[in-house]
């Protein structure tokens, strides 16, 4: 599916390519390809289970597949040391879907937390720095607050201003849209937007919210049964015949993804002594 | 499977088990420079595990002086040697009840807290978005609060012999009457170095001990509810049995 994939001539920035990933006997991914162009927003779709999150776990080289290559700027991710990974994480962003919110300090110093670790910037800068990122979440007045003091929409926001801290080349956002209410989730939806125009981030994001992916995403991709089943921009999407897809992406409960969990003959099941 | 079998499995797990925890501990230790570079990060841990023990450490050291006071001038007074009540009583909370009690106070009450922090820090994401952000958590998370247990051990096992050694004196002094001077010369007199150094070293490897399960359970706590429990109840456990068992190692090392 992959192959008819060209949504710029630049080479991708992060290319997934054949992987595949197992937990013990689980296969997750049996031939995974994905690629995400630069300076473009890149959605990752599929039902609950198919693995979206992994993938990402996968990128960030928390995970290492059994086969199959996946690099990130140019860069072999599993083949990376420790100290290069870690030189890669910090121009990647990864927004998580709880948020993930150190629970000990304040919101600013949760945002001021990377800039600390890896950069000796005076204070009165950070300062600044920080409260500009704060702004551009429109939680600036919120910097004394502790996370537990914070909505799942403003942990996820003050969230995302720790992860565009450090200016990072790439956002991935897990599942960014889940538990939150209409205005949140456009709050979030418009930040996504806005930080992949004006900041030119690369954006990947993985969900299943169909109506929120549409409306932003450059390209997407559907996953099921550790392949990519479909992939294009929305419109081709929504056009696409094919039963998996077509299931998907108008939420019908029964289909190639059954509505029931593999069982028994339900009769003989109720009838049998 | 047979019994020699199931026997040889357990030891092989156990086996795997030390070698993962003397790993995780090498692990610690590389990053032990890095966390006393940051002070800040080390005084707090020390606060947490230390200051905020004080005072099950003062209150329980207290009550074991003052036992030991009763209990020791009942036994001494069948020998009329009233007056060694101050030297027996130190002696038994500078070499033995002090580390032993103080490091069992430790696993229940520092320990726990490091463990179930470390563990609810796995669960809800928070060890992993260190990670991604480049911050290796051993050295911000884990490293400090190993340090901070181990310094603070020694601080609240000489904290708990002081009282202790008052508590019996209550007894022995305001109580039972054995005169002041004779308590405290005798008490000077008969302690030496090498029981004060045994006590230390106890205490610092009670410390080492009890600071490595608690961290180590807490880091690789199962990210749940139930897993954080878990890992909460086998930081007391693992630590009470190996500090008994040290303790057994050491004070026959010592003799």
């Amino acid at each position: 599916m992959s192959d008819r994939t060209e949504v710029s001539s630049q080479p991708p920035l992060i290319d997934v390519q054949d992987v595949h990933y197992a937990v013990g006997t689980h296969s997750v991914f049996s031939g995974l390809n994905v690629r995400v162009a630069v300076g473009k927003i890149t959605a990752i779709m599929g039902p609950s289970g198919t693995g979206k999150t992994t993938l990402l776990r996968l990128i960030m080289g928390q995970i290492v597949p059994q086969s199959g290559r996946i690099s990130v700027f140019g860069q072999d991710v599993g083949a990376l040391k420790r100290r290069e990974l870690y030189a890669l994480r910090q121009r990647v962003g990864l927004l998580f879907q709880n948020g993930a919110l150190l629970t000990g300090m304040s919101v600013f110093d949760n945002v001021a937390f990377p800039v600390r670790e890896h950069a000796r910037l005076p204070e009165p800068v950070l300062r600044k720095l920080v409260l500009m990122k704060l702004q551009a979440v429109g939680l600036r007045g919120a910097a004394e607050l502790m996370p537990s003091e914070l909505s799942g929409g403003m942990a996820r926001r003050v969230a995302l201003a720790r992860a565009i801290v450090m200016d990072p080349e790439v956002l991935l956002y897990d599942e960014p849209f889940v538990g939150l209410d209409p205005i949140s989730k456009g709050v979030i939806l418009r930040l996504i937007q806005s930080l992949n125009k004006t900041l030119h981030i690369t954006s990947v994001l993985v969900s299943h919210d169909v109506q929120e992916i549409s409306a932003i995403a450059d390209h997407t991709y559907l996953l099921s049964s550790g392949v990519v089943v479909a992939d294009g921009n929305p419109a081709e999407l929504k056009q696409d015949a094919s039963a998996v897809v077509h299931q998907f992406m108008t939420g019908a409960p029964d289909g190639p993804v059954p509505f029931h969990y593999p069982a028994a003959d339900y009769n003989a099941q109720l009838l049998e002594r | 499977m047979s019994a020699s079998a199931a026997r040889g499995q357990a030891i092989r797990s156990n086996l795997i088990k030390i070698g993962a925890v003397t790993r995780f501990l090498l692990r610690v230790l590389g990053q032990a420079l890095p966390a006393l570079s940051r002070p800040r990060l080390l005084i707090e841990q020390i606060y947490n595990a230390g200051a905020r023990s004080l005072v099950i450490i003062m209150l329980c050291g207290l009550f074991v002086g003052m036992v030991l006071g009763l209990q020791g001038y009942d036994l001494l007074a069948r020998f009329g040697s009233e007056s060694a009540l101050g030297v027996a009583a130190a002696l038994g909370l500078i070499r033995e009840l002090g580390p032993v009690l103080t490091a069992l106070l430790f696993a229940g009450r520092a320990g726990t807290a490091l463990a179930s922090e470390i563990g609810l820090m796995r669960a809800t994401d928070q060890l992993t978005a260190m990670e991604m952000m480049a911050v290796d958590p051993v050295r911000y998370v884990v490293a400090p609060r190993f340090l901070g247990g181990f310094i603070a051990m020694p601080l609240l096992t000489a904290i708990f012999d002081c009282i202790g050694i008052y508590g019996t004196q209550l007894i022995g002094v305001v109580m039972m009457r054995i005169p002041t001077g004779t308590f405290w010369s005798q008490t000077v007199n008969s302690v030496e170095l090498r029981d004060i150094r045994e006590g230390v070293i106890k205490s610092l490897v009670f410390g080492l001990a009890c600071s490595l399960i608690a961290v180590y359970e807490g880091y690789y706590a199962e990210p749940t509810a139930e897993g954080v429990g878990l890992a909460t109840t086998r930081t007391v456990v693992t630590s009470a049995v190996m500090v008994l068992m040290l303790d057994y190692v050491l004070t026959a090392a010592f003799l």
